[in-house]
């Protein structure tokens, strides 16, 4: 039984590089619903839909956020390039809480032309989006037997 | 010869050019390296990008219909200058104006129609005034985009110019930018943007694989094209900033060393005054006690 193969993943956006190592399993959200990838999955393109983007090392998840883009596979090689991404250990939580409150008050004060009120809307959602993966990644370490990590309850 | 009061004052000039333009030189080069660094760590996405286009270019499917990579017969065409706003840098901003003037003669001469209307994009306010000056048919300008082009600036630019595709304003897109070689090397560099042109498959052998698409190559394809575009606008923005940095210390440097030269020249010329004149005093003391 020859050793499985693993994946080759890269996770850049335009700003930089987010990732880049090997995986056993990658899970994405694709335009069209969650998708898994193992390694000889055959050669895919998707659009990216915003969310969690799961990368399996050693058994252990490694989650990015990630917020429209694209994902290939091509022989065991998974690019993806994102619109904006980040990896969840590195969210900056006070910054995403900013430019959310930010986003919802100049939303909730009105008055935006068409395209900076969906620019706005778009970075409202990508700030929630940050959060919810800040906060996943923090429950999932408090369950695991690992030294616990300083939280901030704001 | 010029007395060595007004002497004094121009060294004095002389040394207080020097210092502005060292602390200008040191400012640009650390701005320089943080704009390298942009560069670079822009580099794989749009390496990336282009990858994945060069292998879908073989897949022809559902590409016919899409407008942004449809070639049409030319008669008019559009140039996008991608200059930075400030000067002092040497002779950067000129090379690219001159590519610029040199890029619409060569497609006027090529098409055989010396009046074949060229339309321009002006980013940056050095590539506007120029463009502005020689009285060319400006049809969109953006300016003060600053060291780190934002994303919806970009966004911008790219839909002022597929816009004017789209309504058939303009057949084929140029841009002219300075790509950023090295420190003291900036070419004047011409890209094409619209229609879209795959890139050339670089070194990969074998068969383009048959993907299987989600949802489907056309809703793919939609979405691809735009943010290429924006990939082929952001990188030269990013690499006008680093280059416009590099020309300015570099031009900074060349400013603070001739300054210094002139100084000690001024200097000598001022001892050599100087002291003519206490000859000529001696000179007439001498001449004067011989008298009596």
């Amino acid at each position: 039984m020859s050793q499985r193969p693993l994946l080759h993943v890269t996770v850049v956006t335009a700003q930089q590089t987010v990732f880049d190592g090997s995986a056993e399993m990658v899970i994405a959200p694709g335009g069209d619903g969650q998708l898994g990838i193992l390694p000889r999955h055959a050669p895919l393109l998707t659009t990216l839909a915003q969310g969690e983007l799961r990368v399996r090392q050693h058994g252990v998840d490694e989650s990015i956020f990630v917020a429209g883009g694209f994902l290939e596979v091509n022989s065991n090689v998974v690019t993806i390039l994102a619109d904006d991404a980040e990896r969840a250990t590195e969210v900056d939580e006070a910054r995403a809480q900013e430019a959310r409150d930010r986003a919802r008050a100049l939303l909730a004060r009105g008055g935006l032309s068409t395209e900076v009120e969906a620019e706005t809307t778009a970075e409202l959602n990508r700030a929630v989006g940050r959060l919810r993966i800040a906060e996943l990644q923090r429950q999932r370490r408090g369950t695991r037997p690992r030294p616990p990590q300083p939280e901030q309850e704001i | 010869m010029a007395s060595t009061r007004e002497i004094r004052r121009r060294i004095q000039a002389t040394k207080n050019i020097a210092q502005i333009t060292r602390a200008m030189q040191m400012v640009a080069s650390s701005k320089m390296r943080r704009a390298q660094e942009r560069v670079l760590a822009a580099r794989p996405y749009s390496e990336q990008l282009m990858k994945l286009l060069s292998r879908l270019s073989t897949q022809a499917e559902g590409q016919e219909d899409l407008p942004l990579m449809k070639s049409r017969a030319v008669k008019r065409i559009g140039i996008v200058a991608v200059t930075p706003d400030r000067g002092l840098a040497g002779a950067l901003s000129s090379n690219i104006n001159r590519r610029v003037g040199q890029l619409a003669a060569e497609l006027r001469r090529e098409h055989n129609d010396p009046n074949l209307p060229i339309s321009f994009i002006a980013v940056g306010r050095k590539g506007r005034d120029f463009l502005a000056r020689s009285k060319q048919n400006l049809i969109a300008e953006f300016t003060k985009l600053g060291d780190q082009p934002k994303l919806a600036d970009v966004r911008a630019i790219a839909r002022a110019i597929t816009d004017a595709y789209l309504n058939e304003e303009v057949d084929q897109v140029y841009l002219v930018y300075p790509k950023y070689v090295s420190t003291v090397v900036q070419t004047p560099t011409v890209s094409q943007l619209l229609p879209v042109q795959a890139p050339e498959a670089a070194d990969e052998t074998g068969p383009a694989p048959q993907y299987i698409f989600e949802p489907d190559a056309t809703a793919i394809f939609a979405e691809l094209l735009p943010r290429y575009i924006e990939t082929l606008i952001y990188q030269p923005l990013l690499e006008t900033v680093a280059s416009f940095y590099s020309a300015q210390m570099v031009a900074m440097r060349n400013a603070t060393d001739s300054a210094t030269e002139l100084q000690a020249d001024l200097t000598l010329t001022y001892n050599k005054v100087r002291q003519a004149a206490i000859t000529t005093q001696i000179l007439e003391i001498v001449a004067g006690s011989g008298a009596l």
